[in-house]
C-alpha cells in the first residue's frame, strides 16, 4: 500500500476540473469564469492498489502571484510538496499553455504534463508529438480526452512511475542572463542553508532576486513555525 | 499600404491583426500581460470596443481579454494580414 498527493495545475478552461471528477468520481462543479477554484478540491482514487489523493489547485496563467488563486496554486507546490504535480494544458492553445509548465518546472522536479483536449486538437489538425514533448522538457507526456475518459490509464501510470520514482525526470530550466546567472550562483549557497533542500533553492533564489516580498512572508512563516530559524 | 507601420495597440481598429514588437511596461503589469500571452512575436485581434471606446477587447491564444488604455497603449505593435496563425 502506498500514498501518494498529486496537485493538478494549470491554465484556467483546460478540463483541470472534468479531469478531476474523472478521476475521483466526484461531482465538483466545472464551469467557465475565473476564480471558480479558490479552495481547492480534494479527492480520492486508487491505481495499481496505490491510493493517491489529488489536489485540484485552482487554475491559472501564471504562478507568480498575481492573485489569491496563484498564490494558493503556487504555495501548495512549494510548500506543501505533492508527491507528482501535474500540469493541465489545452491541446489548442500549447503555446500559451507553456508558460505554466516552464514555471512549474522551476519548482518541482516531479512533474507530469497532460495535454488535454486532444480530440479538439484533432478536430482542428493539430498533432502533437507527445515524444519530442517528453525529450524537450524532460518529463513524462500524456495526451487525453477527460471529457471522454481517453487516455487517462497511461496518464495514471506515467504519475505513477515519477511518484514512485520509477520515473527519472530532467526538467528544462529556463537560461536566465548571463549577469542574473552569476547572480543567482552567487546567492544559491545562502538560500541552500535556509532551505535545506525542503524548497527548490534555485526557485527560491529567483524570488529573492525578483524582490517579491509576498513570497518572502510566507517562506519566514513557514520555517518560522517549523521553529528552524537558525539560519534566518 | 502602410501594413508595417509601428503602432500602439490602443490605435488598432476592430478587425486588425496585430504582430506584437514590445511592451513598454514593467513589474507584475508586464508580467501580467507576458502571461496572458502578449509576448513579443504574438499576433492578436482587435475584436471591439466597448461602448465607450475603452477598455478594448483582444483576441490572444484562444481567449478574448479586455485591456484598458493605460495598458495598451503601451504595447508597441505592427498591423498584419490574415488570421491568427494558432486558431
Amino acid at each position: 500500500m502506498s500514498d501518494f498527493r498529486i496537485a493538478l495545475a494549470g491554465n484556467p478552461n483546460t478540463g483541470k476540473s472534468t479531469l478531476f471528477n474523472a478521476l475521483t468520481g466526484m461531482n465538483q462543479h466545472t464551469g467557465n469564469w475565473p476564480g471558480k477554484t479558490v479552495i481547492q478540491a480534494k479527492g480520492n482514487y486508487t491505481f495499481n492498489e496505490g491510493n493517491y489523493t489529488l489536489i485540484d489547485l485552482p487554475g491559472t496563467y501564471s504562478l507568480y502571484s498575481n492573485s489569491a488563486d496563484e498564490e494558493t496554486a503556487r504555495d501548495y507546490i512549494i510548500f506543501d510538496r505533492p508527491d507528482v504535480t501535474v500540469v493541465v494544458v489545452d491541446a489548442t492553445s500549447l503555446e500559451r499553455n507553456l508558460n505554466l509548465v516552464l514555471q512549474v518546472l522551476e519548482m518541482t522536479d516531479q512533474a507530469v504534463l497532460c495535454i488535454n483536449l486532444i480530440d479538439e486538437a484533432k478536430k482542428r489538425n493539430i498533432r502533437i508529438y507527445d515524444d519530442r514533448l517528453e525529450k524537450k522538457l524532460g518529463i513524462p507526456v500524456a495526451s487525453i480526452s477527460a471529457r471522454n475518459k481517453a487516455g487517462i490509464n497511461l496518464l495514471l501510470k506515467k504519475i505513477e512511475g515519477v511518484a514512485k520514482g520509477e520515473i527519472v525526470t530532467s526538467p528544462y530550466q529556463v537560461k536566465y542572463s548571463e549577469q542574473m546567472e552569476e547572480d543567482i550562483q552567487r546567492l544559491e549557497p545562502y538560500v541552500s542553508q535556509i532551505v535545506k533542500g525542503k524548497y527548490p533553492t534555485r526557485w527560491v533564489t529567483l524570488k529573492l532576486l525578483d524582490g517579491d516580498r509576498s513570497f518572502m512572508d510566507h517562506l519566514y512563516q513557514r520555517v518560522f513555525s517549523e521553529g528552524d530559524v537558525s539560519h534566518v | 499600404m502602410g501594413e508595417h507601420k509601428m503602432m500602439s495597440l490602443y490605435e488598432s481598429r476592430p478587425g486588425d491583426h496585430l504582430l506584437i514588437k514590445s511592451l513598454r511596461l514593467d513589474g507584475a503589469m508586464l508580467r501580467r500581460l507576458l502571461d496572458l500571452g502578449f509576448v513579443p512575436g504574438a499576433v492578436v485581434k482587435n475584436v471591439q470596443r466597448s461602448p465607450m471606446g475603452d477598455p478594448v477587447a483582444y483576441q490572444v491564444s484562444r481567449t478574448t481579454v479586455a485591456l484598458r488604455k493605460e495598458e495598451s497603449s503601451q504595447i508597441d505593435c505592427q498591423k498584419v494580414k490574415g488570421e491568427i496563425n494558432h486558431e
